[in-house]
């Protein structure tokens, strides 16, 4: 029976909102299989995650392995089941694991990769966005299980609640992906914010909010908002680097970005330029940052911020 | 110990990128040394600094490795000029829009043939922006994967190299032995910039030039092939405004007007 297996998306132990997108894109091509990598002990709590999307079966697989060597013993894990499954494609979130997994995976099935898909249709044709957005690619590949990561927040998910078959796998990982060696995690301050790549909106803020990020983060939380931040922010060490977004932080595209106090370098652009609506507040009216903007205020942010945060405030009072 | 740094020559990303034949024009662009590749030679230098500089010779040395046309070797000569001892240039016409894939079969059998103990990459190349050539190398050697390293520090008697990364999961510590593949973030070093005597001294220095036969391998074409590449529409143009007072009252408007509240 034909079927396509997605990567179920976990951040840390949360479940992430990528891989209902995930499973909506492989139901268009087969039935859905979702993968759920889980550390030993705790393969059914997090096969329960798994609970929304067009999704048929879920193979669940243990070990220990996937917290202390990482991107190789998914990879190992996850050829394994493409070889035994035979899968139409495989898809996975594309974020820094999510590609290495991918890339491994296509090296060790000698299949093709296409990373950072923002849509896929039923006959597996990919399409990705290049040149900051200007130019949409179409691909496919010719060899191989098409092996491709689709960029979360592109593709509307269907979030019916689901009851899968479930599997448990048992399966012994590889002495080669187990040369790298975890010694700690420490895991980040939880903000209660949403994840930067899943949020609907994004605010950030650049070297314009002079490491003053009150401003910044009161009109993200009206608005249930994300908080992101440039690189000078990052580096000046006024919002920690996971925060970061652009070419070496994060790519977001949500329906809303708003960038205060930024420039807007091709740096920054490069994680950002894909978003639905960009907003822009920013004192200088010849910054680059404008010729992106849905809507752009030329103005001070630490002035029209708590403006426009009590507006939308009072609005739902 | 023998380093081996990977580097990519990319074209400018300042300069304006279009599409021809479904490849990217890299003919009619300025090319740069890929910047967060920088970071890669500037991290190797450190490392045999540590340890007693690379000077001919001595124990360690630093090499280049590059896969691209021929006028890549001017990205090899920079690394030179900063400091590595020599390059090696793999081009050949089989070559021409290679994807991901044949890029790692030809860097890691350079890599395993030169017996190389450290690789050190870039986290992406600016032009193809995938971030997987590093895990497909490591993925080919059978080695350990080291990848977004924020800090990295070797010890090359006990053959160990530790790094620490920032993932999603938080912050990570991270070790392997040689032969080791490493991927630096552009937070970890400031590069440097070639020196004169450094810009006289990669004048002398060698660059090997070598292609897929001498490599001995074969290339088996593409694994992906592009159906077509259009320009999208391009962004409306914005409404700009100048806060008078009323700025924030208009986003409020605008954040109405598109559904987001
Ligand atoms: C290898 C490499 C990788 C990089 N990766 C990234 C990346 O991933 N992400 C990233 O963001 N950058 C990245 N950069 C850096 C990038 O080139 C820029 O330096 C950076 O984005 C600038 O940040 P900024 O816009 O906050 O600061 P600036 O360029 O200094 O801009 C600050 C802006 O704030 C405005 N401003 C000041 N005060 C106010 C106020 N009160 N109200 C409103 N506006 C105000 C100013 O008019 C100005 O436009 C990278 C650079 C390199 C070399
Ligand atoms: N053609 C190439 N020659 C040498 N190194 C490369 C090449 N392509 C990619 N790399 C290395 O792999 C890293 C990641 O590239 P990529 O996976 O293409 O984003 C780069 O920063 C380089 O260190």
């Amino acid at each position: 029976m034909s079927n396509v297996l997605i990567l179920a998306d976990f951040i840390g132990a949360k479940l992430s909102r990528t891989t209902a997108e995930l499973a909506t894109a492989a139901a268009r091509i087969a039935e859905v299989t979702a993968v759920v990598l889980a550390p030993v002990g705790k393969g059914s709590e997090y096969a329960a995650a798994v609970s929304h999307g067009p999704i048929t079966n879920i193979l669940v697989v243990e070990s220990d392995s996937f917290t202390t060597h990482g991107v190789a013993a998914s990879a190992d894990v996850l050829n394994q089941i493409i070889t035994t499954k035979a899968p139409r494609a495989v898809l996975i979130a594309s974020h820094a694991f999510g590609k290495e997994v991918a890339g491994r995976v296509a090296v060790k099935s000698n299949s093709g990769i296409i990373t950072d898909a923002v849509d896929i249709s039923a006959d597996l044709i990919a399409t990705q966005l290049v040149f900051g957005g200007s130019t949409a690619v179409h691909s496919k590949i010719s060899h191989g299980v098409p092996i491709i990561t689709v960029r979360p927040n592109s593709i509307t998910p269907d979030l019916r609640e689901v009851h899968p078959i479930i599997e448990t796998l048992i399966m012994e990982i590889g002495e080669s992906a187990k040369k790298s060696v975890v010694t700690s995690v420490q895991p980040p301050e939880e903000g209660g914010r949403p994840e930067l790549t899943e949020a609907d909106i994004v605010v950030s803020g650049g070297r314009g909010t002079n490491g003053d990020f009150t401003a910044v983060e009161a009109f993200a939380d009206s608005l249930g908002a994300a908080v992101g931040a440039s690189r000078a922010a990052t580096d000046a060490g006024w919002y920690p680097h996971s925060h970061q977004v652009g070419q070496t932080g994060k790519t977001v595209s949500p329906q809303l970005y708003v960038a205060c106090g930024i420039s807007g370098a091709i740096q920054h652009r490069a994680g950002m330029q894909t978003s639905k609506a960009i907003l822009v507040i920013n004192k200088d009216p010849e910054a680059p940052i404008f010729e992106i903007a849905d809507f752009g205020v030329v103005g001070d942010l630490f002035s029209v911020l708590p403006k426009a945060t009590e507006g939308i405030n009072a609005r739902k009072a | 110990m023998k380093i081996a740094v990977c580097i990519k020559q990319v074209p400018d990303s300042w300069a304006e990128k279009k599409m021809v034949d479904g490849l990217l024009d890299r003919v009619n662009v300025d090319a740069v040394l890929n910047d967060l590749d920088e970071y890669a030679i500037e991290e190797a230098m450190r490392i045999v600094e540590a340890h007693g500089g690379n000077d001919e010779g001595g124990p360690h040395t630093i090499t280049v490795i590059s896969m691209g046309p021929e006028r890549a070797s001017e990205s090899i000569r920079k690394a030179l000029s900063m400091g590595a001892n020599g390059g090696i240039l793999i081009c050949d016409v089989a070559l021409a829009g290679a994807d991901a894939l044949t890029t790692s079969k030809v860097l890691s059998t350079v890599i395993s043939q030169g017996e190389f103990d450290l690789i050190i990459c870039g986290t992406e190349s600016t032009d193809a922006r995938m971030s997987v050539v590093p895990a497909m190398i490591a993925e080919r050697l059978g080695c350990a994967q080291l990848t977004y390293a924020s800090a990295v520090t070797v010890d090359p008697s006990a053959k160990k190299v530790a790094i620490t990364r920032v993932t999603e999961t938080g912050v990570e510590e991270m070790f392997g032995e040689f032969p080791v593949v490493v991927s630096v973030v552009e937070k970890i070093n400031e590069p440097r910039y070639p020196s004169f005597k450094g810009i006289m001294a990669a004048k002398k220095k060698t660059i090997e030039t070598m292609n897929v036969a001498s490599l001995g391998i074969s290339i088996e074409g593409q694994w992906s092939v592009v159906v077509d590449a259009s320009l999208r529409p391009a962004r409306a143009a914005g409404v700009i405004i100048t806060d008078d007072g009323t700025a924030g009252d208009q986003i409020v408007a605008f954040l109405v007007e598109k559904k987001l509240i």
